[in-house]
């Protein structure tokens, strides 16, 4: 389905990396008129100034509520309606709040249109969660790795032993207790800092 | 033994105490329930996740189990509160500049809500004679009792909420900066944000919304109605747990452990002392040290405030028309009162209480008749301001 190029998006979303992964994708399929909104101040001014057909906001955004309001009878915006209508639209919903994402069309738009946007967005938002897990992934390796070395140099210097020793102890232990190794080294230092 | 697995949503507030104590206390496990607390930020996301089944059960303002109901703002999906989780325990705190304004046009006792009310409209006159920007009031979402207490007291002073001032929502969580940094001049919003704002010495708080309202159902334990149909012993051991739970929170004796469970930074994360001191409704209400205690600033449990009362609901509702948000029917004003479920309250503590309260007609506001939610049409005729 073709893109609509005057089809005007703005995201809300406090993560300017996230953000930008979704206007990326956006514009690939298209969508060549996106604005992103990544402070939150006077956000409903800014989104009536920019008077989209479409906002996209994550989930995890407090100010979510502050859009609610849009949806009253407002003498500031002609009459907005949200996106989910009938009660029909309650697997799409559930797709996009399983993705953490939430869409709301400004203008009465029919839902056809949105569609492939949201469609979209759900794919980039699992696509930003997953890279999120795999970072804090590689980032607790990494934390792990400078624990067991911080232990394993305080049992070479305590005990008198080799590196590959004070690791195989470190290992055996952790065997023994079914805990993980680092949980194990962080013992050694803690123990170690307390017997100062 | 593990327990029937429940997935329940929650706003970090203080009202959200009986679900809390509930679950970390152990009360759920003892009726066999195996409950997962899942911390939200935004009372969309609770509607919305209840609706669509990711919760089997919420805390969420009463006004939004109705509207639900009702199918205004969302999907129409029928929601049941069997369980009231809260009465009162909002406040109205200003900005300096506005106290100041206020006490100068006071005519009368300030700690009365019709004398602030009129001093309000005085300084609405006075700042359109000059060109000022109209004031501007932060609540916490369109179908809270914050916006409704907020309008009903700023309109019986003859202020119009929609014309003279600007009402806007506002997360709680940035109810504090926004009136520090002078985009809103006023808020209404519940335990901790009001002694945040006055600890900083950036706010007054000029009432307790108990001083508006003498009882105002402010969240609830909601269901789906389709969910509690299918669930009956599961609810029933659900509200049992929670009754527990107030009883508990409710006794002198057990505040302070009480609001060391509340404390905790998967729950509401604020200081326990704040939290001891909203239960006891015990707050520092000016940046010079003044305290203010009050028997009624919130309800858990005792006088009755856990019983789910249909007046409150007739009275949610009948807000909701004056202000344009809903036409008054016949079939509304019914969809409204079914989702307070006092039978069901009832049948799952097995007894027969009554209403547990000595307040006449159950709302004991400080302006107009007595409420009537058989003559909601009545009501709206004795208010001046409204919408049409």
């Amino acid at each position: 389905m073709p893109a609509e190029p005057f089809f005007k998006i703005v995201i809300v979303d406090e993560s300017p990396i996230r953000a930008a992964i979704l206007e990326e994708g956006l514009r690939e399929a298209g969508f060549t008129s996106v604005e992103r909104i990544g402070d939150m101040h006077n956000l409903l001014a800014r989104i009536y100034a920019l008077d989209p057909d479409v906002i996209l906001i994550d989930l995890e955004n407090p100010s979510r509520d502050v859009l609610e309001q849009m949806f009253q009878v407002s003498r500031a915006v002609k009459r907005p309606i949200a996106m989910f209508v009938d009660q029909s639209d309650s697997a799409s919903i559930q797709a996009s709040v399983d993705a953490g994402v939430s869409a709301y069309i400004v203008d009465g738009l029919k839902k056809e249109r949105i569609k492939p946007v949201l469609d979209l967005c759900i794919s980039r938002f699992n696509a930003f969660s997953r890279l999120q897990n795999e970072l804090d992934k590689t980032k607790s390796a990494l934390e792990e790795r400078k624990v067991i070395d911080r232990a394993k140099g305080l049992l070479m210097k305590l005990k008198g032993l080799s590196e590959d020793e004070a690791y195989v102890l470190m290992r055996s232990t952790a065997m023994r207790e079914k805990k993980k190794i680092g949980e194990i080294a962080q013992s050694i230092i803690t123990a170690s800092e307390m017997l100062k | 033994m593990t327990g029937h697995p429940l997935r329940i949503g929650f706003i970090p507030l203080v009202d959200a105490s009986a679900l809390i104590v509930a679950v970390d206390k152990g009360f759920t496990a003892e009726e066999g329930l195996d409950v997962t607390l899942v911390r939200e930020v935004s009372w969309s996301n609770v509607r919305d996740k209840l609706n669509i089944g990711l919760f089997d059960a919420a805390h969420l303002l009463a006004p939004v189990a109705i509207a639900s109901s009702l199918g205004l703002g969302h999907i129409k999906v029928p929601i049941v509160a069997p369980f009231n989780l809260g009465i009162n325990g909002n406040a109205i705190t200003i900005s300096p500049a506005l106290h100041a304004a206020l006490m100068a046009q006071a005519d009368g006792d300030p700690a009365d809500p019709m004398v602030t009310a009129k001093a309000l409209a005085r300084v609405v006159v006075a700042r359109k004679k000059t060109g000022q920007e109209p004031l501007t009031f932060g609540m916490t979402f369109p179908y809270s009792t914050h916006n409704y207490q907020l309008r009903f007291w700023m309109a019986a002073g003859g202020v119009d909420p929609d014309e003279d001032v600007q009402l806007v929502v506002l997360p709680p969580p940035y109810m504090v900066e926004s009136l520090a940094s002078g985009l809103v001049d006023a808020f209404c919003v519940g335990a901790p944000w009001n002694s945040v704002a006055v600890d900083l010495g950036i706010g007054h708080i000029l009432h307790f919304v108990a001083d508006i309202l003498q009882r105002a159902a402010e969240k609830v334990l909601a269901v789906r109605g389709k969910w509690a149909d299918e669930n009956p012993e599961v609810l029933a051991r659900l509200i049992r747990a929670h009754q527990k739970a107030a009883d508990f929170i409710e006794n002198p004796a057990n505040r302070a452990e009480a609001a060391e469970v509340l404390s905790r930074a998967d729950r509401i994360n604020v200081d326990a002392e704040v939290i001891r001191r909203t239960l006891d409704g015990r707050l520092k209400i000016s940046p010079d040290g003044t305290m203010r205690s009050s028997e009624r600033y919130l309800l858990v449990g005792r006088e009755g405030a856990a019983r789910p009362d249909s007046v409150q609901a007739a009275w949610l509702y009948a807000q909701m028309v004056r202000w344009g948000q809903t036409p008054l029917t016949d079939a509304g004003l019914q969809t409204a009162l079914s989702v307070f479920r006092p039978d069901l309250y009832d049948a799952a503590i097995g007894s027969k209480a009554g209403n547990g309260h000595s307040i006449t007609d159950g709302v004991g506001a400080f302006a107009g008749p007595v409420f009537d939610p058989r003559d909601i049409s009545g009501h709206l005729k004795s208010v001046e301001i409204k919408r049409r």
